[in-house]
């Protein structure tokens, strides 16, 4: 057999191949975030295996759909993510993007997905903007956002007494909308804000803003950054005794991953909000042990989960609809009501706001951790309504009023 | 009560305090590339890498073989330094007669590679490592709480320094080191190992770095990107000072320590770019650095 055969041998079994993948409808799912810096264990290759896992779970090959997951670096940069994003859509024919952790690389995304009509399914990124003032119709933001962790965790905290604050603020727009939608919440609740202060981003040391925190004798010292930083800024805190002093932290963001780092023997106590743990009940349970064994035995953080509910969703629309025409799958996914193990049913609404329960949670007591990742007790539950931003208070032009 | 620039002074020396703390670590890491780049030549790219697997070797000391603290200050260095032989045996020497770039390039890839290894194996959120025992709480200082930890910090890495500084400027193995600096061929003339010597001080270098990182285990979080963070802070440190400058990297290393520490109380936003400025105006002005000999 010569090559000049086997050219020819591929070339006609492609030719007898391709009627059979014309009626199949192929899509291209990027997930985009951060594989390689502070946020890539709650992002990174598990949001991957997370779509994965979707894709298996819906039977995308049965209902006639040829799903690929292809996945990338944006390294926490709006620029390169830009590029990256483009580059997709224009080229490699990307149909969706998800994750995206990042608040500035998102808002950056959000634009460029609306500029050429495609779909982005957020579920990383923390900034309320998505779906206030920067919302767009090709947007749906899935896990959660600034305005439901400060209703959460910042409205937890004044209830018990912490009625003046001071914020440690990641200097770019995640940190920026998580301080001032936090401070709202504050206010309205009757307590004072007395000051905030600006740490570059991605940082290390924090104790220089911690003492200056300290000298502001907040009763709360609001953390409003995440990952690597939230981890040092709370390690810090307890070794220069501010804890021991009588103020107390309220980790704004904090994730299972982030606990898993820190050891429950530093985080213990902490009070924060997330909108699924994987030890909630059955089915995530179920879910999170199929994915810990996908991912070196990691229990998914709730931005993977989110991005495999989100993608489960896009899914169900798109074999609905027949079709991946963006309005038109955009339409039907907020049409249809949300359902998957992770976050029970939900919807969508008409800014791109998932809506769904957020819970707060205690970190336990190393004492209490049976097994490992043993880590939440549940505090409260938060009803979507009460979590979220109501649409009467939006400023997304998509909110007819 | 007199106030400066609307900061009281308590706090204000508090920040003096921190400040000197980062700057013994900045001081510490440039030391050991001041060193390297003396004698070798060579711009080591993998110095971030190595401090940060410093780190990772005392975290495994303790959860592994259940080594304490206080060995591990002594055996990471040990043990990186001797990876850091291996690796200049194996690799570095085989491009000592080419162009500064080469082995800036190497010494960059090899520490991406070395940073993506561990990240696939630990991830990237970090490990926690306890302060010692011995070592935890503080004093209060009236102006602020200093932790017993950070003030060992200094302490440690300021003997370290001057130990290093009085070896290379003040003994007889430091004189043959300074000698085959200037004149590499004729100091091999004197009967005088010079490759060897090489070898030693590139490990020697690398064990300054893994040292810094056993420091910083406990106070920092345990992560593959806890280097690269810091390194390039630590080349802009480098440059200040003077490349290959002993005294000048550990005085820069604590000036500019004090001086991110001031600028985090009075413009926090800056206090990521300021030595880069720092180190724009020094170019501009004495491009050698400011303890460097004009060539």
């Amino acid at each position: 057999m010569t090559f000049k055969t086997l050219l020819a041998t591929t070339a006609f079994a492609a030719l007898l191949a391709s009627p059979a993948v014309a009626q199949q409808l192929s899509i291209k799912i990027g997930v985009m975030n951060d594989r390689s810096g502070l946020y890539a264990d709650l992002t990174g290759e598990g949001s991957a295996v997370a779509a994965r896992l979707a894709v298996e779970d819906f039977k995308a090959a049965e209902k006639g759909l040829k799903v690929e997951v292809v996945s990338a670096d944006h390294q926490n940069k709006p620029d390169v993510g830009s590029n990256i994003a483009r580059q997709w859509y224009d080229q490699d024919g990307v149909d969706v993007i998800a994750d995206v952790p990042t608040s500035s690389v998102a808002l950056a995304i959000n634009q460029i997905t609306k500029d050429k009509n495609k779909v982005f399914l957020n579920s990383g990124a923390a900034t309320s903007d998505l779906t206030g003032k920067a919302c767009s119709p090709n947007t749906v933001h899935w896990t959660y956002d600034t305005y439901a962790l400060a209703n959460g965790t910042g409205g937890a905290m004044v209830k018990a007494g912490g009625d003046s604050w001071y914020f440690l603020t990641a200097d770019y727009a995640f940190g920026h909308a998580l301080e001032r939608d936090t401070s709202a919440v504050v206010v309205k609740n009757g307590g004072k804000v007395l000051g905030a202060v600006r740490t570059p981003f991605p940082g290390t040391d924090f104790s220089s803003f911690l003492l200056q925190a300290q000298a502001s004798k907040a009763k709360v010292i609001g953390l409003a950054n995440a990952g690597g930083d939230t981890i040092n800024s709370i390690k810090q805190a307890g070794e220069f005794g501010i804890t021991q002093g009588g103020q107390k932290l309220a980790g704004l963001l904090v994730f299972v991953t982030d606990v898993h780092a820190l050891g429950l023997q530093t985080a213990q106590g902490l009070v924060l909000t997330e909108s699924f743990y994987w030890d909630r009940d059955e089915g995530t349970r179920a879910w999170s042990q199929r994915f810990a064994k996908a991912h070196n035995g990691n229990m998914p953080s709730m931005v993977q989960a989110g991005v495999y509910g989100a993608v489960l969703h896009y899914l169900k629309a798109v074999a609905e609809l027949k079709s991946k025409d963006p309005a038109a799958v955009m339409a039907k996914m907020k049409e249809l009501p949300t359902d998957d193990p992770l976050f029970g049913k939900g919807t969508i609404r008409a800014d791109g706001r998932k809506m769904h329960p957020m819970y707060l949670y205690e970190v336990k007591k190393p004492a209490e951790s049976k097994a490992k990742w043993d880590y939440y007790k549940q505090v409260a539950v938060l009803p979507a309504e009460q979590a979220f931003r109501p649409l009467s208070e939006s400023e997304c032009p998509l909110v007819k009023k | 009560m007199f106030e400066l620039l609307g900061i009281p002074p308590q706090a204000l020396f508090g920040q003096v305090l921190l400040g000197l703390i980062n700057g013994s670590f900045y001081a510490i890491l440039s030391l050991g590339l001041a060193v390297i780049f003396g004698l070798l030549n060579i711009i080591n790219f993998t110095h971030g890498a190595q401090y940060m697997m410093g780190a990772f070797v005392a975290w495994m000391c303790l959860n592994y073989l259940g080594i304490n603290y206080w060995a591990a200050l002594l055996l990471a260095p040990i043990i990186v330094g001797a990876t850091g032989i291996a690796i200049e045996r194996l690799l570095i020497k085989r491009i000592a007669h080419v162009d500064h770039l080469y082995g800036l390039l190497l010494t960059f890839g090899l520490a991406l590679i070395i940073q993506g290894l561990f990240r696939n194996g630990y991830g990237s959120s970090g490990l926690a490592y306890q302060i010692p025992p011995e070592l935890r709480g503080g004093q209060n200082l009236g102006f602020m709480f200093l932790p017993n930890y950070r003030a060992w910090v200094v302490v440690a890495s300021l003997a370290v320094c001057l130990a290093t500084w009085f070896l290379i400027e003040k003994t007889r193995l430091g004189a043959y080191l300074r000698a085959a600096t200037e004149n590499p061929t004729l100091t091999q003339a004197f009967g005088i190992n010079v490759p060897l010597m090489v070898t030693l001080t590139y490990g020697f270098g690398v064990a300054l770095a893994a040292f810094a990182g056993v420091l910083a285990a406990p106070i920092y979080s345990v992560n593959p990107n806890m280097g690269a963070d810091l390194i390039i802070v630590v080349f802009a440190v480098v440059v200040i000072g003077g490349m290959g400058s002993i005294l000048g990297s550990i005085i820069t290393g604590f000036g500019l320590g004090l001086i991110e520490g001031l600028t985090k109380v009075f413009y926090p936003e800056a206090s990521a770019t300021v030595i880069f400025i720092i180190m724009v105006l020094v170019l501009l002005v004495k491009p050698q650095g400011l303890f460097g000999r004009a060539t």
